[in-house]
């Protein structure tokens, strides 16, 4: 029975589909500036920079006119098997068993990147200069985010705060249940092409749970056993292909 | 000047000759301080690493560091706990080689967290599922451990040997060696193989992971094997180097012989074992990944490396040390350590690096890394306070008790024999 119960467990999760992804970089931004996420002092240099949501790009390597392109928006997996929270020494990350978010305690890392040795996403960030808020963006810093210090590792962590927000407000409300647009992370709302979907993903009535039972979806290296609550959609196989190490013949792709 | 610190019946170099040795050495460490001093002050954006590169040369010294000092506790269970007491002659300098790489280990782990006045989290916040954790415990246990074995050598000097207090302390550890032997072998099984179950259990970094026996994986138990092959000729090199620069026999050839054997056998079963898990790997970890062997051997570390690892400088020096008749001869003996312990450190090389710079996301880019000033100062450092340490202890301390009857000294026309051991009351 108890089992039962757990299975039933929120686990929040993301669809993200990738033939509405434009690439016009608004989830970045979006998560960038919901997040206090600093301003390096060269953010063309994407090994040291912070962030927590990236795009990456992507072309079938095809020449013209066959050409085609797509663009991965990849926040942190938010696995269900995470590869980065065992490994961590002083428990600095820990998955929520009622909700699925692997969260980082910043005040609590040693910054000794162990979990990101352990990420193959690289979506964990480590902080090697001390935070920088260009002069006037330091009062666009959002009191419900804790900036971080250098020498700690950050990531994604679905805009856990308007978790907290969410549950305050239902709380008032007297309700324990959230509804499915209550609780939606920064990047998800800033999409304008409505490409990420967000919800739980144990919730039949949540748009997400129906999205990821499409036959067009994957997850980012989903052999490796680290069962990504971030799902992505594409018609294209040779996108699908692109997701995963697959040997010669393995693949089957949908035509 | 400082005669009457010298141990009895040792002839030592005059101060002249020392200090401008002492002077070079403590340069590199000056470099070493300067830039843990920028670390510290401007962050760790002083080095080269990234966040593809999360580890650098700091974790390749570092567990180079630890496996060669894996020596100390090897020998010390095999003087104290086997009764091998042939190898009490060798017995001292392990200690101090041991003392020295595990402080250094510890140093450069020090600068090379992000937070370092957070680094008693580990203990305090301890995750006991990882096996940092594991290792971070018994690395500072066993430090513990070889400060008092360093100690019980320290109180032999021969000034400080003639206070009754340090003598009877001294003496009273001396008699518990067998004991911290115990402790050592315990405390270093664990961390030698924990270094090695950090990469074994990265599940998601198909280079590093491997299956193993209940919660350990195989890296565990290669790591702990490679270790005692590798530590035995480390202490071997470094007491030979010791004979070169001082010119004196210090230990007997027998001595020699019988730590490369050991190392030898030690090597050649790791290579088998070796061999097996890399096979297993290749058919087991890989394929399930949709990888092959080939895609982990491409760009500047490609399949050299593996040959490098295994075959040049693991079968091979595994060959010259089981072989009486090829270790019977000086240079071979020698070579084969060196090799050993290269092979060893490529080991160490191919888990820190080669785990990190391999792709795994398909469509993800291959970096590459090289160290900056900092950080090669920081891990030269590590060797000039070994130097530093080994060179004062070798010239205050009785390291090497068979030193008096290789290098026979005359006072006043007598032979002194007295070494300047604790004296037994």
């Amino acid at each position: 029975m108890k089992n039962q119960e757990h299975t039933k467990a929120t686990r929040y999760g993301m669809a993200i589909d990738l033939d509405k992804c434009t690439g016009c970089g608004v989830c970045v931004i979006a998560c960038a500036s919901e997040n206090n996420v600093p301003v390096m002092y060269d953010e063309s240099d994407k090994t040291r920079n912070i962030s927590w949501m990236q795009v990456y790009i992507l072309t079938n390597g095809s020449q013209f006119p066959h050409t085609k392109v797509i663009y991965i928006p990849r926040p942190c997996m938010q696995c269900d098997n995470p590869p980065c929270v065992p490994v961590c020494p002083a428990t600095a990350t820990r998955k929520d068993p009622n909700t699925g978010i692997v969260s980082q305690i910043y005040a609590r890392c040693v910054g000794c990147r162990y979990c990101m040795a352990a990420c193959p996403y690289h979506a964990r960030d480590f902080n090697w200069f001390d935070p920088h808020f260009p002069e006037g963006t330091d009062r666009y810093l959002s009191p419900e985010v804790s900036p971080r210090t250098r020498g700690v590792v950050e990531k994604c962590t679905f805009c856990h705060h308007r978790l907290m927000r969410a549950r305050t407000r239902a709380y008032r409300e007297g309700r324990r249940d959230l509804r499915e647009d209550e609780y939606i992370p920064a990047c998800a709302q800033a999409c304008p092409a409505k490409a990420i979907t967000f919800g739980d993903l144990n919730n039949p009535g949540h748009t997400v749970s129906r999205l990821i039972k499409s036959p067009y979806v994957f997850r980012l290296l989903g052999r490796l056993g680290t069962e990504p609550k971030v799902y992505y959609i594409s018609s294209e196989d040779w996108v699908r292909r692109m997701a995963d190490n697959y040997l010669p013949g393995e693949f089957k792709g949908r035509g | 000047m400082d005669l009457a610190l010298i141990p009895n019946g040792a002839q030592r170099c005059s101060l002249k000759r020392f200090l401008p040795w002492m002077l070079v050495w403590s340069l590199v460490v000056a470099w070493g301080l300067v830039s843990a001093f920028l670390c510290f002050y401007k962050g760790l954006n002083q080095t080269n690493m990234n966040h593809y590169f999360a580890f650098g040369l700091w974790i390749v010294f570092d567990l180079s560091l630890i496996a060669l000092g894996a020596g100390t506790f090897f020998t010390g269970f095999l003087t104290h706990i086997m009764g091998k007491d042939e190898l009490k002659a060798i017995m001292n300098p392990a200690v101090v080689i041991g003392f020295i790489c595990y402080s250094a280990a510890i140093a450069v782990l020090v600068v090379d967290i992000g937070q370092p006045l957070r680094g008693w989290f580990i203990f305090w916040h301890a995750n006991v599922h990882s096996m940092l954790t594991e290792v971070s415990f018994c690395i500072t246990a066993y430090l513990g451990v070889l400060t008092i074995e360093y100690l019980a050598l320290i109180f032999s000097n021969r000034k400080l040997n003639e206070i009754r207090e340090f003598t009877i302390f001294g003496n009273n550890l001396q008699h518990m060696m067998a004991f911290f032997a115990a402790a050592g072998t315990f405390l270093s099984f664990f961390h030698q193989g924990s270094l090695g179950g950090m990469f074994g259990v990265l599940f998601a970094r198909p280079f590093a992971f491997r299956e193993g026996f209940l919660i350990w994986p195989w890296t565990f138990f290669l790591f702990i094997l490679s270790s005692i092959a590798a530590g035995p000729s480390f202490t071997l090199l470094c007491v030979w180097i010791t004979q070169r620069v001082t010119g004196k026999e210090l230990v007997k050839r027998k001595v020699f012989d019988m730590l490369g054997k050991i190392s030898g056998w030690l090597l050649g079963s790791y290579m088998i074992l070796k061999i097996l898990d890399t096979i297993s790997w290749a058919y087991g970890v890989v394929p399930r990944a949709g990888l092959s062997f080939r895609d982990f051997y491409e760009g500047p570390y490609g399949i050299w490396l593996m040959i490098a690892e295994i075959g040049i400088f693991g079968i091979i020096p595994a060959i010259i040390l089981i072989s009486p008749r090829l270790r019977k001869k000086n240079g071979l003996l020698i070579i084969g350590a060196l090799m050993n312990i290269i092979g060893i450190v490529l080991n160490r090389f191919a888990f820190t690096i080669q785990t990190l710079t391999i792709p795994v996301m398909p469509f993800d880019a291959f970096m590459s890394y090289f160290p900056t000033w900092q950080e090669w100062g920081i891990a030269l450092s590590a060797v000039g306070y070994g130097i530093l340490l080994f060179s004062l202890s070798y010239r205050y301390l009785p390291l090497f008790p068979q030193e008096a009857e290789l290098n026979p000294v005359k006072v006043l026309g007598k032979a002194v024999t007295d070494s300047g051991l604790v004296q037994k009351r």
